[in-house]
This record gives C-alpha cells, structure tokens and sequence, in this order.
C-alpha cells in the first residue's frame, strides 16, 4: 500500500510524449483524438473485435430489452420504433437535445426514461440501472461510426455556455479546470495515463476501472473527484450542460459505442 | 504551486481497499508446487503474451501458447498461470488434449499491482515447461471514492 | 437468462483447427473487497468453463478471483465432424449457463 502511493506520487508527473508536436498544429488539419488512440493496442483490439469487447455484452441485454413490453402500457421499444431499431440510426450523435413540448435538454439516457413515462407509463430508471445503460448502449450502437452532429436548436446555446463556463472554471481543492488537463495538458502524461481530450466519443463506456459499463455522467464525476471537487449528484442539470459542450467540442468525430477506456 | 497541490492532492485520493495479505513469490512458488510436485519446469516451448505496461490492471488480456503437435501422442495437458500478487496465487488451470489442435488459451486477468506472472505447462509425456513475463500496472487517474 | 456472445465458425474443413472466443456476462466478485458499508462484499465468481463436441469434453478451465469481470476466453478446437458444441460455464450461487453452437464439417 505505502509503495504503490509512492509510486503513484513519483510518476505524477506531466511527462511531455507529443506535446511537442502539437506546438503549431495551426495548419489547419483536424488535430482532435478520440480517447481511443491514447489507448494501447490490446485495449483497441479489445475495443475493435465485437466479440472480445465486454461492451457488446450490454449491447446485447439492450437490444433484448429493446423488444420487451414494458410498463402499464404493456409496450416495447420495438412496438413504437421497430424491431430493428433502424430509426435510432444517427439519434445518439446528436444528443442532448429538447424533447418537443420541453424548454430543458435531455441527454440520450433522460430521453430513454421520458418514453418510459410517457409512452410505456413505466417508471423512470435511477442513473446508472443496469438496464438504462443497456438500452443507451444498443441505440447509440446504432449510430456507431457516425459523426457527431450537435443540433443546431438555438435553444441549446445557453446550457452549451454553461457547460463551457463549468469546464474552464478553477475548481475542487486541487483548484483545477477540466481545460487545464484536457485542453493544455493532453497528451501528456499523469501517473503513467495518457491525458486524453475528452472526447465523449464511445458512451456508454465499458470502463475497465469500473469493470462494467458506465455513462458518461458517471465518467465526468470520476474527473471531478479526482480533482477533489463536489461532485453534484448523478441527475444534476450541470452534467447534462458539461455534456452539450463537450458534444459541440467533438463535432465531427466519429461515435465509437461501446468504447472500452481503461 | 499547483502542481504541487495537485501531486499531493492525488496522491493522496488514491485509496485502495486493504485486502488480505497478497500473495508472495513463496506462496506462488507453493501453488506451483502443488502442481509439478517435485519435478523441475523446463523453460521453452511456451509463449506468454500480455502487454509489458497494462492501463488498468483489472481487466489485462494474456494469452498463453505452447509449442506442440497436438496429436495423441504428444501433447499439451493443461496449461496453469500463476501470478506473484494478488490475494491467491492461482489464476486459472486449463485442460486440453488433442482435440484442440493448438496449444493456446487467452483470458483476461486482474492484477493489483506490477508483478510477474508464471505460466506453466505439462506435456502428455510428464514434463513441465514454464514462461514468466512481467507486468508494469499503471493506475488510472480519476477513480471514484465508492460507486 | 445471461448474456454471451460466442464467436464460432459455422462451417470447418475437416481438420481445420478453429478458433472459439467466448464472453459472459458475469461481476466475478472476488470476496476480498469490501463494500460501501464496510463489509466485504462475498465471493460470486464463475468457477469452471467447459466445452464439449458432441458430448466429448475438448476444453475446460478452472478460474479464480483473478480472472477479470465479464470473463473472455478463447482456445481451439479440431474440427473432426460436424457437430454442436456446448458451452457451459459454472460458478458461485448456483450459477449455470450454456451456450451452443452448431458446427458443419464438410
Ligand atoms: C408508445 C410509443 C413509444 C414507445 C413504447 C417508446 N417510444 Fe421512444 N419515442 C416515441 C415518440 C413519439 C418519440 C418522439 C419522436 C420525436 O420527437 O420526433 C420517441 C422518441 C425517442 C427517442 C429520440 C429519437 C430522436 O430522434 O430524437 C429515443 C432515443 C427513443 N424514443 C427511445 C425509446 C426507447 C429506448 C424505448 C423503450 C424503452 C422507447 N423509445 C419507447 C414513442 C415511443
Ligand atoms: C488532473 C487532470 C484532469 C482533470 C482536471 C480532469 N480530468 Fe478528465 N480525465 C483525466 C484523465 C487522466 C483521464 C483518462 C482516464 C483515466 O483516468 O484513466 C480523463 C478522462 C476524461 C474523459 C473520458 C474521455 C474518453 O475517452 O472517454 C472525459 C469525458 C473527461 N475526462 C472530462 C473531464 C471534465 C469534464 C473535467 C472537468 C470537470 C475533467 N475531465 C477534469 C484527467 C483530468
């Protein structure tokens, strides 16, 4: 125990790997990575081979979910938006949106929860059940390989502001933004870990850290308790608002769901 | 300055459940002897693959490989893997024969720490072989106190 | 009901050597960590694999606390005739499942 902190504390240390070479990356060409490539290559190909990747098993429990009545409307996923889920193609690459009839965004999990009540009168599930992310997981697959493609609702503007006013704000004890890690420091090294840009490129995610999937709530909260900042709880509007910024950060990227993350 | 907070501050968030006592190189070296016995493993033949710097020590791909015709006559039994610290010792015992054509079974392992890993095998005519291979384990950075 | 993804060829030469890859879903709990109250969380791992071709066992492992949650394992198989071969994984809390895949040999 006494050890591994010591050698935590020895190798926190910003290690330049390519920062050099990004010192003048003005030319133009997209420099943005997905977390992806800051993996090594047994985690890609874990990532990459549908049948090695543990994220495809929640895929999987989804897609049998997806086809289950639920509620006391006694209806499934399927009965309303078809049994092979072709309709969800592109729906996740461009979440959090405002749902018709609401002036408030909704990630794509909070989206799943209001068909639940509004359309299978079921109850909302808690953040992170085993069944919303599942769910999450088969429609985002369905998207998989698309761009992601922010939607242009003027509406959204203020909560994207909000997001991006979270994400350069000084905070927890440590007094760090999530801009000096991802934005000045990515690519360089902490305690071994490659700095990605942060990128919500794969969600939900099969974390290896949590040995299970998670959403991208869960993913932001294990940043802000590194930093040793108050985490809000997992239903706080600031995540959603940290999310549409971070989407409109990573316009244009491809969406990788399941992605595997250490 | 805030560096130097942010390396004592994140030293310090690193809180790791205090598990039994690890397993030890003895207690390893044991649970290979109660599979070999007294015989002396044989290094060759076998191929250990499990990247040298894993991410995240709770899911690390290994696959373990020997050299063999795989036929009736001459082959692979089992294959054992063993590592020096997690609580037990033993990671898994596998059993083959000729039907599998090719000596070589991958899994994912945990590891709690950079360790080395002991791979052994026993051939259809008694013997042993053996493979190590070390593992460096980095930690991730942002954890999450409880889940 | 659990989830498994299997990776199997459907069709083999005779005497090709296959590759079978397997994932279940499954926590592996390893019963040496505790929970949030404090107490460690009980044992609940998938103790033995096993892989039988028309009935014959060609492949079986024991695994420990140390094989990671979700467990993956891959290993070959001759393809001698035409067949189903069963997957069947076994473990803690009265834990089983199966899975089957059929195999033609041509
Ligand atoms: C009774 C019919 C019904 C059921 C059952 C239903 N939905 Fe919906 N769903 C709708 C309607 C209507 C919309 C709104 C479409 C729109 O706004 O254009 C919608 C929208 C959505 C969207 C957003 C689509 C987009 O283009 O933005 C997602 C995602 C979704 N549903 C997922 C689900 C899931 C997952 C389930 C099962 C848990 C489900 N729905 C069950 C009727 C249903
Ligand atoms: C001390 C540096 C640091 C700070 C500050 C920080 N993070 Fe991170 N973040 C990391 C590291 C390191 C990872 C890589 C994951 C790991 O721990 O293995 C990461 C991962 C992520 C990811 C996952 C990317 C992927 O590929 O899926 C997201 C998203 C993210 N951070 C967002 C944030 C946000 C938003 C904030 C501010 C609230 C923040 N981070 C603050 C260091 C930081």
């Amino acid at each position: 125990m006494r050890r591994r902190l010591l050698v935590v504390g020895l190798g926190l240390v910003f290690v330049a790997t390519y920062a050099a070479a990004q010192v003048g990356s003005q030319s133009g060409a997209d420099k943005r990575r997905s977390g992806y490539r800051d993996m090594g290559e047994a985690l890609q190909k874990m990532q990459d081979d549908d049948t090695a990747n543990p994220g495809m098993l929640f895929v999987q429990l989804g897609s049998q979910l997806w086809a289950k009545p639920a509620g006391v409307a006694n209806k499934s996923c399927a009965d309303c938006h078809g049994a092979d889920a072709a309709s969800m193609k592109g729906v996740a690459t461009r979440y959090p949106a405002i749902p018709a009839g609401s002036d408030r965004p909704l990630d794509l999990e909070g989206r799943i929860n209001l068909c639940r009540t509004q359309h299978q009168s079921a109850d909302p599930l808690p953040p992170e059940n085993l069944d919303l992310l599942a769910l999450a997981a088969f429609v985002a697959h369905q998207s998989r390989g698309l761009p992601i493609a922010p939607p242009a609702d003027p509406r959204l503007e203020a909560f994207r502001q909000q997001g991006e006013e979270i994400y350069r704000r000084r905070q927890g004890q440590l007094n760090l933004s999530c801009a000096i890690c991802h934005d000045d420091n990515a690519g360089k090294k902490l305690a071994g870990i490659v700095i990605p840009e942060a990128h919500p490129t794969g969600y939900p995610i099969y974390r290896l850290e949590w040995q299970a999937l998670g959403s991208l709530k869960r993913r932001l909260r294990n940043c802000m308790v590194g930093i040793r900042a108050e985490a809000w709880p997992l239903d706080a509007p600031e995540y959603t608002a940290l999310e549409l910024y971070l989407m409109e950060r990573a316009k244009g990227l491809k969406l990788e769901t399941p992605a595997v993350r250490p | 300055m805030d560096r130097r907070l942010f390396l004592a501050g994140t030293a310090a968030i690193v809180v790791l459940p205090l598990g039994p006592a690890a397993a030890t190189p003895d207690a390893m070296a044991e649970a290979i002897k109660k599979v070999i016995g007294e015989a002396t493993p044989i290094e060759g033949r076998m191929k250990l693959d499990v990247p040298p710097l894993v991410e995240n020590g709770s899911t690390v791909p290994l696959t373990v490989s020997v050299e063999s015709p795989m036929t009736e006559a001459d082959h692979v039994k089992a294959i054992h893997v063993f590592n020096e610290k997690n609580p037990q010792p033993n990671v898994f015992s596998a059993r083959l024969g000729p039907r599998n054509g090719k000596a070589m079974v991958g899994t994912r392992i945990k590891l709690g720490d950079s360790q080395r890993i002991v791979a052994i095998a026993e051939t259809s005519d008694g013997k042993f072989w053996s493979v190590g291979a070390d593992v460096i384990v980095t930690l991730a950075a942002c954890l999450e106190e409880s889940p | 009901m659990s989830n498994i993804l299997v990776n199997a060829p459907k069709t083999a030469k005779r005497g090709d050597v296959v590759e079978i890859k397997a994932l279940i879903m499954h926590p592996m709990e390893t019963g040496f960590r505790p929970g949030p109250n404090g107490r460690i969380i009980p044992r609940n791992i998938i103790e033995r694999f096993t892989a039988t071709w028309n009935g014959a066992e060609i492949f079986a492992m024991d695994m420990s606390p140390a094989i990671a949650a979700n467990p993956f394992v891959s290993f070959f198989a001759q393809a001698n005739e035409s067949g189903t071969v069963v997957l069947r994984w076994t473990g803690d809390e009265g834990f089983a499942a199966e899975h089957r895949v059929d195999i033609t040999v041509a």
